[in-house]
């Protein structure tokens, strides 16, 4: 079973949520989705048992001693990665979107792509399964297709090892790499927050849910910071037959295990939030939308 | 009216939730309550909350459109100098069965296959990927939001137009999105200066030594709030003390303020003080980075 945790707004506890989970129960194999700023390796120090090299796509490169400087590529680019500078043409790495067609129309054939061969996907061992993280190198792209191979990572992983669940800690937003790491999963969390901002990226994922044809189960983190609001989106679930599967309030231990590197479930075990969390995983692995 | 200051200014952090949005939104306030010619952008497409929090007319919308290509099978031979073109791997070819399409959300519309081919085969077509509105909240102080449709893939283009929209004087500032991909580098690539918000956390600092390396990478300069001090640890206060990070200002976790946040309100309008230090703050980026007599 492949479960996933978003929301849409990032900071929610998407992160802590799925610590939380992964160190819950049985075995699991955890995937660090948020491939931009993959956390849960903090928490959990995994071993590195595999590296694999994630070609996230290509780059324009300008050979100078081929280079007339004629500027015929500038007017092809539709990615604004071509200029002038002290009077030479130059692609900018971080605008150059790869597409290789300044390289096909050069008439002295002065351009090349390379590979943008950066990032990495690791995998190894933690205290309660295996784990999947990506590495998206500084100012590399294409997320939506790292988030896929962590995927598959993920799924090798839990039918080698025989490990029956896949935690998925996803990343904010809701644009390639959210969808990637949605699409396929057999249940999705939405972690939402109180406040203004929250609700209204809370919708927004909504949508995408709709899209997919996704039934997900939706819980508020630090509830209390806005009681009136909370109820708010208790009743909009309500309202809207969306599975509301429980709320938890704000909580310093929270931030305490992870100063020490521990998942709420293994810094205080017998807390209230620890109980609750135990329980919304029951509901959400035991009962089908 | 002040001095002229012109100087554009990122406010952005490797992780979500940091605070980017309460700190954009306040800063904007603070500048605009006294008297500096401000234009706020909210760069985070995918999910733009800014105008929760800043009210203002709506003078102008403008619809940003992605070019897709599509193949015209009459005009079409089959003979795939197309698919040769694409570097995306998104043209679908069956010459025997004469199949030919496009897969729009593989198509990045760099129009290469449209330069590739040469029987004219080939036309675009514009497919909706957003809306930029600007709204006035007076004469000095523009907010302008780019909002990506649900769906889309990519905000990138959103925001690159978002920017431009904001092409003004005065002091520009853009909410960017988190992370350190695609969207983050087109929002921070135009400005003079990143202000970086992070957490005392383990997971604060490990997001923002990603966003430091993908900014010196970038050759921009940088300065960090720390924002919820009070919770975490002290490992970020070594990490920006080694790396000789400007540590711009302090903020601590309030209650309060995440009350005030919660509903969509301003906090300074209720903590003059931190209004304060916003604005010398700023002066302090503008005189050092921008263009500035203040």
């Amino acid at each position: 079973m492949e479960i996933v945790i978003v929301s849409g707004k990032g900071g929610t506890g998407k992160s802590t949520i799925s610590a939380a989970l992964a160190t819950l129960k049985n075995k699991v194999v955890l995937a660090d989705c948020d491939v931009d700023a993959a956390n849960l390796p903090i928490l959990f120090n995994p071993s590195r048992e595999d590296e694999n090299v994630f070609v996230s796509g290509q780059k324009a490169v300008i050979d100078y001693s081929l280079c007339s400087n004629c500027g015929l590529c500038l007017n092809y680019c539709r990615f604004d990665a071509i200029f002038i500078a002290k009077w030479k043409v130059t692609i900018s790495e971080f605008s150059c979107d790869g597409c290789k067609l300044c390289s096909m129309i050069c008439p002295y054939s002065a351009i090349s792509m390379i590979e943008k061969d950066k990032s990495r996907i690791y995998s190894g061992s933690f205290r309660n399964g295996k784990m999947v993280y990506g590495s998206l190198a500084p100012g590399e792209d294409n997320s939506g297709k790292l988030v896929n191979k962590v995927r598959e990572k993920a799924r090798e992983l839990s039918k080698l090892n025989n490990i029956e669940t896949i935690i998925i800690d996803g990343p904010p937003g809701i644009g390639c790499s959210a969808i990637s790491s949605i699409t396929g999963v057999n249940r999705v969390l939405i972690v939402t927050e109180p406040t203004i901002s929250g609700v209204h990226d809370f919708q927004r994922l909504l949508q995408i849910m709709d899209n997919f044809h996704y039934s997900p189960w939706v819980m508020i983190n630090k509830f209390d910071l806005n009681v009136e609001m909370s109820d708010e989106i208790e009743n909009y679930c309500r309202k809207n037959n969306i599975s509301f599967v429980g709320k938890l309030p704000f909580d310093a231990n929270v931030v305490e295990a992870m100063v020490n590197k521990k998942s709420i479930i293994e810094y205080s075990p017998d807390s209230e939030i620890a109980n609750q969390i135990a329980a919304i995983y029951d509901k959400i692995t035991t009962i089908m939308l | 009216m002040l001095s002229p200051t012109n100087i554009k200014i990122a406010i952005a952090s490797g992780k979500g939730g940091t605070g980017k949005t309460l700190i954009s939104t306040n800063i904007f306030y603070s500048l605009h309550r006294n008297g500096f010619k401000t234009t706020l952008v909210d760069c985070d497409a995918e999910e733009p909350n800014d105008t929760l929090f800043i009210k203002g007319n709506l003078t102008k919308t403008v619809d940003v459109m992605n070019m897709i290509p599509e193949i015209k099978s009459d005009k079409c031979t089959f003979c795939g100098k197309c698919v040769d073109y694409c570097n995306y791997n998104a043209i679908f070819m069956l010459p025997l069965g004469r199949v030919i399409k496009v897969m729009d959300d593989l198509c990045h519309g760099c129009a290469a296959c449209i330069v590739g081919c040469d029987h004219d085969a080939i036309e675009e077509k514009k497919v909706s990927l957003g809306k930029i509105s600007l709204y006035s909240i007076d004469d000095n102080a523009d907010l302008i939001e780019a909002r990506m449709n649900v769906g889309a893939l990519s905000p990138v283009s959103l925001i690159k137009a978002a920017i431009k929209e904001a092409s003004g004087n005065g002091i520009v500032l853009l909410d960017a999105p988190p992370g350190t991909a695609c969207p983050f580098i087109q929002t921070v690539a135009t400005a003079d200066y990143v202000i970086l918000v992070a957490e005392a956390t383990p997971f604060g600092l490990s997001d923002l030594q990603h966003s430091v390396e993908t900014l010196q990478k970038m050759n921009l300069k940088f300065g960090v709030i720390i924002n919820r001090i009070g919770y975490g640890d002290n490992a970020i206060y070594d990490y920006i003390y080694n790396k000789n990070i400007e540590l711009l200002m302090e903020i601590p976790f309030n209650r309060e303020y995440a009350t005030c946040y919660a509903k969509g309100e301003i906090v300074v309008k209720y903590d003059k003080g931190l209004e304060k230090q916003f604005i010398s703050m700023i002066k302090f980026i503008a005189h050092k980075y921008g263009n500035c007599n203040c």
